[in-house]
């Protein structure tokens, strides 16, 4: 096995069980709050990988350093004791798992049945941020517009509903 | 070549961890000491001898080894533990994309004075910088006192507020260098630029040319004025020192999110904000002070003239001295300047610093990155 395999299946692992240390973690929602954490930064490891750095940068900044401090910042508003934060419908809880289960189950049985596809072979710069730039700003530049003004709204809502509390 | 990458690291961690941070904590005391016009800390002695008070490092460190490892009552026992460790990794790991010296050649052997040198590199630092939030949060959290758990809630909206602007007042110097490189960056620094330059590209006529000696380095600080305050502000209030040390306000939370630790756990979190001092001073050198160059005297000069005389492998070996010390004189400089702040401004209110964020270092550091892209549209023409 290269060094590379090894590093991919290492993190694929921590992924997939801390993934599911965070959702089987009914008790202590801080360890599940750091389950994902934990699972944000073995995608990371992964995009590394795949040499997309950005991405891998931008993944640990914004999704591990800024959008988890902010559950954790509520749950420890709210001072969320253990046993507290039990479901009161485990059942729908437990069928959606398990339908879920088998979607995937399924897509694996699919994947693993078929032939896997050949690497493409990846152009100069890849996953750099030149080439990311680049094409966010030509080709995509539409979108990206479309996403901020999305953003302007939200922002703009949230200072409104703020506001009307404060007065 | 993995036994470079270990010298590399050896180095940084020899000079950074054992040596220069254990000294800062001195220095801290002492500089109080002189600015407040006392004596400080003078009285740990081996036989008498006290080496200026040097020995109480050394004292610290025997007495927080010695101490109780004190767990509070109804405290989260794992989180409580490994809470310090992730605040000190960070700041450690951090050092890995700092130059701390240039681009040498032996023949065709490339050296280049970093441990690693990511295309990327200054987004790594921020993506580090940005774990460090969960160390404080975790440790406020986990010691089951409500002192601590207010010092995390203050500790993680300050710092994932000047994780903000900390990106933003930096992006008029990536634009300025083209490049996240901190290794490129410090070479592109290493030249000088004609002062009266802007002249000739802007108002169109050309300049007498006993103006073109007029040169200044070409240094981030000079592009980049606002842009070095601003960042200086926001990675200060990262490392939650004072002016900007509401996370651990004594006068109103005791010691705020790390008040349960004891013995080397309180250890590791007095270390990190010593070791991230010397990061922050590594990283503004790097970015805004010429990295490892010396001003007005650029590589290819000290080793086509060394070198004509004793050989250029000589000449690269002095050179690479020379950088090394160099880079090393910058960054005590920026230590030392931390260290002034520290002792001269008093703390900021809770509103005064989400204020500082939001409304004035946002809002300028976006008027800094369209005067700089306009500026740099003019010239490049």
């Amino acid at each position: 096995m290269t060094v590379f395999s090894f590093l991919f299946y290492l993190f694929a692992a921590l992924a997939v069980v801390s993934a599911l240390g965070m959702v089987m973690n009914l008790r202590n929602t801080v360890a599940a709050a750091l389950s994902l954490v934990v699972t944000m930064i073995s995608l990371a490891a992964i995009y590394v990988l795949m040499e997309a750095h950005l991405v891998a940068a931008i993944q640990i900044m914004v999704y591990a350093g800024a959008i988890v401090v902010l559950f954790l910042f509520v749950v420890m508003l709210l001072n969320l004791r253990q046993d507290t934060f039990a479901p009161g419908r485990q059942w729908l809880v437990k069928s959606a798992g398990a339908l879920a289960g088998l979607l995937v189950g399924a897509q694996l049985v699919r994947l693993l049945s078929s032939p896997l596809p050949e690497l493409p072979v990846l152009p100069e710069g890849f996953g750099g941020y030149r080439m990311l730039g680049i094409s966010l700003y030509t080709d995509y530049v539409l979108l990206v517009e479309m996403a901020s003004l999305l953003l302007l709204a939200a922002i703009v809502g949230a200072l409104i509903l703020a506001k009307r509390k404060i007065d | 070549m993995p036994i470079e990458e270990l010298i590399k690291t050896a180095v940084i961690l020899g000079v950074v961890v054992l040596a220069l941070a254990p000294v800062i904590t001195w220095i801290e005391r002492k500089q109080s000491a002189v600015m407040q016009d006392r004596i400080g800390a003078n009285r740990a002695d081996i036989a008498g001898i006290t080496v200026l008070g040097l020995l109480h490092p050394l004292a610290d460190v025997i007495k927080l080894f010695a101490k109780e490892d004190f767990v509070p009552q109804g405290a989260n026992r794992v989180m409580h533990t490994i809470a310090p460790l992730i605040a000190a990794m960070p700041a450690i790991v951090s050092y890995g994309v700092i130059p701390f010296g240039g681009v040498y050649y032996f023949g065709d052997y490339r050296l280049s004075l970093a441990v690693a040198d990511p295309d990327w590199g200054i987004l790594y630092i921020f993506a580090i910088a940005s774990i460090a939030t969960y160390g404080t949060v975790l440790g406020g959290w986990s010691s089951n006192n409500n002192w601590s758990l207010l010092g995390a809630m203050r500790a993680s909206a300050q710092m994932i507020s000047y994780e903000v602007t900390m990106g933003l007042s930096l992006v008029g110097i990536f634009m300025v260098f083209q490049t996240l490189s901190l290794v490129t960056m410090g070479l592109e620094q290493d030249t000088t630029m004609r002062v009266f330059g802007f002249v000739e590209r802007l108002l169109g006529f050309p300049v007498p040319a006993f103006l073109d000696w007029v040169r200044i380095p070409a240094w981030g600080i000079f592009y980049q004025p606002l842009g070095f305050v601003m960042f200086l502000a926001c990675i200060m209030a990262e490392n939650k020192r004072p002016p900007f040390d509401l996370p651990e306000a004594e006068s109103e939370l005791i010691a705020g999110f790390f008040m349960e630790y004891s013995g080397m756990r309180f250890g590791l979190f007095y270390m990190s904000e010593f070791i991230q001092v010397v990061v922050i001073a590594g990283l503004m050198t790097a970015l805004f002070l010429g990295g490892w160059a010396i001003p007005y005297l650029d590589t290819d000069t000290i080793i086509g003239g060394v070198g004509s005389f004793f050989g250029t492998g000589f000449a690269t070996g002095l050179c690479i001295l020379l950088h090394f010390g160099t880079f090393m004189v910058k960054v005590v400089m920026m230590i030392w300047l931390q260290m002034a702040l520290r002792w001269t401004l008093p703390r900021f209110r809770y509103d005064q610093v989400m204020d500082l964020c939001w409304k004035i270092i946002l809002p300028l550091s976006i008027a800094n990155i369209l005067v700089t892209g306009a500026v740099m549209l003019m010239v490049r023409s």
